[in-house]
């Protein structure tokens, strides 16, 4: 106790004094009885020390930081890296983000990785003031983050996977009616609708989509709420849809949950959605997934910083390069496989031009 | 001397440092409950209580992270007197957040309009804020005429206009109407506003990060709303009509201008909120503009009790509690516990608020009796508040 006291009163100068009054004031310095004072940030033996950043949501969102975090994941268990994950709070702005990445470059964190386009400004301004540090972004390729040498645009052509899975869609249809659920209505999603809705034209032209996006920015719990996917779903499956593609994070398990219950189709995103655990019950659904693969980014990201060639300017994942993808688990899309193959190989060779804006 | 000696003996007599004691006691019994609980909860979950105040402490040592909390501070703080001015009336003014987002975005596309360009940077300011300003004073004043002509309650009808401000930003914010996509990016917002619209921060010693300019517009709002309050016929009455409504009437109130009027005054301030970030450091109103600041603001108005100091200190407490929780994230200490700590602050601050409350009142009652020259003290009075 005593000793405590005696710490927080050494530091309790100019500014110091607003800092250890607070502290002290919050009752927590004077309960510092064990003080142990472990470095925020250790190592310095040559490791490789990765920052990463998510987005709001975090690790555990079961779509696309989950997917960062397997990605991470995977090059940790192959090298012996350090690593430190920070998350976003919901709401915050654009300091907040900016005081994270300069946080993790302070605590000589290099490479850092951060997830999602809402980091675009505050790394465009932290890399310029840490020209040593390699920096990436996740889906963002935008004027402030394009020109720094030491920034690798990490982005992906969803719409030429969603593309193929609205192919497959019209192919399983016997309706002639297709459902698309979109987490919440941002430019991003309109993408994977935009794709969808072209392929669900090109393999059916008279086939019509349903559209239903859950919530309006800035409500971003359309992401994360399976209770908003499961009425959308049912409602879409009731107007005659009898295939969903569930764009839309976590909500999307309450999208399989309706289609389930009516014994129709639906369509995965991000991951191979078959495979995942937490949607073990519902699986026999899924069709298909539109695999976005953050993981295989953030991957080659860490590699290439390793291997002392860092990727930097923007680099796609798209169909040609594997970074995006259509599942097959479950063998459920095998009959029509040589239908998307084509497709898939005719928007690879650019004989067909997938649109990505509404 | 001696005369001017007794004078301020008596001036600072007991009971005035008792009326000090007793105002600070809620607050700070609050704070201090807050931060047992944390203490609790951190112990609990296996981390050092003293290893996160000490982040905490050591975070805010760097200019960055507190000029970030005072510009944070700015915009909790016109939330705050925003939601303030409500409870005065006893009107709760749910609404704040609709409010600020709805201005902060048309504010924000007048801002970046082409037209604008050539006009004076003093004018362009002075446009996006009254304008701001505006369209807060009209989503709130919907609420407000709803109350007084339908007798609608401003709870359920600000909680609503707050979804048809989401529904209808959501809808603006498109290419063909006033949004302009940015290229390479999944974001959207309104065209960029140029050098001359914004307004420039103030530097602070040892950090890139910038103290927001337009922190003056908010203690210039805080000092109005003491000047209206408690020097003003209309603040008066706004007081009286919250304390009691029937003595208003009897004593000459329009009660329905005064809540209109105060919904819209409400709803003025809160169209404020977003602009410091807006001039200051986003420049555009896009998909990642902070939101829930509406909410923020309540609870910094319960702690700070409406008052203009006290929402002042409430709103900084806020602001460093926001910036330091990234410092501890960085060092594995879960960052939620910054959101825990808020929580209990401001449930506890109601609690302690009415327990003091019920102890001053005892303690008049005693004076009162003892002035009276009887000891008997009265049962505590029906609570009216």
């Amino acid at each position: 106790m005593a000793r405590g006291r005696e710490n927080a009163l050494r530091r309790v100068r100019g500014i110091r004094l607003v800092a250890g009054a607070l502290a002290l004031g919050l009752g927590l310095a004077g309960l510092a009885a064990c003080g142990s004072d472990e470095a925020p940030a250790g190592g310095g033996d040559g490791k490789l020390k990765i920052g990463l950043a998510y987005d709001v949501g975090g690790r555990g969102d079961q779509s696309f930081n989950d997917s960062a975090a397997r990605g991470l994941d995977k090059a940790k268990a192959e090298t012996g890296i350090e690593t430190r994950e920070l998350e976003a709070s919901p709401g915050e702005t654009d300091s907040a983000k900016e005081d994270r990445l300069r946080q993790l470059a302070d605590g000589g964190f290099n490479p850092i990785i951060a997830i999602g386009y809402a980091y675009a400004t505050p790394i465009g301004k932290v890399a310029k003031d840490h020209p040593n540090v390699k920096f990436a972004i996740i889906d963002d390729y935008s004027p402030g983050t394009d020109d720094g040498p030491n920034i690798a645009n990490l982005t992906f052509a969803e719409h030429e996977g969603s593309f193929l899975v609205g192919v497959a869609a019209a192919l399983k249809s016997k309706t002639n009616k297709v459902g698309y659920v979109g987490g919440v209505n941002t430019p991003l999603l309109q993408k994977f609708e935009v794709g969808y809705a072209a392929g669900v034209k090109a393999a059916k032209p008279t086939a019509t989509v349903e559209v239903k996006y859950l919530t309006q920015p800035p409500d971003m719990t359309g992401f994360n709420d399976p209770a908003k996917g499961e009425t959308a779903a049912t409602g879409q499956l009731d107007a005659g849809a009898d295939v969903i593609y569930a764009a839309a994070g976590g909500s999307g398990s309450g999208a399989f949950k309706s289609i389930k219950s009516k014994g129709k189709l639906g369509i995965g995103v991000d991951s191979d959605q078959y495979n995942v655990p937490e949607l073990a019950d519902v699986k026999d659904v899924i069709m298909t997934s539109m695999v976005k693969k953050v993981d295989l980014a953030v991957y080659d990201f860490i590699t290439s910083v390793k291997a002392g060639k860092p990727i930097s300017g923007n680099k796609v994942y798209d169909l040609k390069s594997g970074g995006i993808e259509y599942a097959t688990s479950g063998g459920k899309v095998d009959d029509i496989k040589a239908q998307l193959e084509e497709y898939k190989q005719k928007i690879i060779s650019g004989t067909v031009q997938v649109p990505s804006k509404k | 001397m001696a005369g001017y000696l007794t004078y301020l003996k008596r001036r600072f007599s007991w009971h005035t440092l008792r009326r000090v004691g007793l105002a600070l006691a809620a607050p700070v019994s609050a704070l201090v409950f807050a931060a047992i609980v944390s203490v609790i909860i951190l112990s609990v979950t296996g981390h050092s209580p003293a290893d996160a105040a000490q982040q905490m402490a050591d975070s805010l040592e760097r200019p960055r992270t507190f000029a970030n909390s005072l510009n944070n501070a700015t915009t909790y703080y016109l939330s705050a007197v925003a939601v303030a001015i409500g409870f005065k009336m006893r009107l709760f003014n749910i609404g704040v957040d609709g409010q600020y987002r709805i201005a902060a975005m048309l504010s924000a596309a007048l801002a970046g309009a082409a037209f604008m360009e050539n006009l004076p940077s003093f004018l362009r300011v002075a446009m996006t804020i009254i304008v701001a300003m505006l369209v807060g004073a009209v989503w709130a004043g919907i609420a407000g005429i709803l109350k007084v002509t339908r007798g609608v309650s401003e709870v359920i009808s600000t909680i609503m206009l707050n979804a048809v401000a989401t529904a209808v930003v959501a809808f603006l914010l498109n290419p063909s109407r006033l949004a302009v996509p940015i290229g390479g990016s999944n974001n959207i917002g309104t065209p960029p506003i140029t050098e001359g619209g914004r307004v420039s921060g103030i530097p602070y010693p040892g950090s890139t990060s910038t103290v927001f300019g337009l922190s003056i517009l908010a203690v210039a709002v805080g000092v109005g709303y003491w000047y209206l309050l408690s020097r003003t016929r209309f603040g008066f009455d706004l007081k009286a009509t919250g304390l009691s409504e029937s003595a208003a009437v009897a004593s000459g109130v329009n009660v329905k201008k005064m809540v209109v009027a105060s919904m819209v005054l409400s709803g003025a301030v809160a169209g404020l909120v977003g602009v410091p970030q807006l001039l200051g450091s986003s420049h555009t109103y896009a998909l990642d503009f902070p939101a829930g600041l509406g909410f923020t603001g309540i609870a910094i108005a319960l702690l700070g009790r409406n008052h203009p100091v006290g929402m002042a200190i409430a709103a900084i407490l806020w602001g460093v509690l926001d910036q330091t929780s990234n410092s501890l994230d960085i060092t594995g200490v879960p960052k939620e516990i910054v959101v825990i700590m808020q929580g209990v602050i401001v449930l506890s601050v109601v609690i302690a608020y009415e327990l003091v409350r019920r102890y001053r009142l005892r303690l008049e009652q005693r004076d009162v009796g003892a002035a009276l020259g009887t000891t008997k003290t009265p049962a505590p009075a029906e609570v009216t508040t």
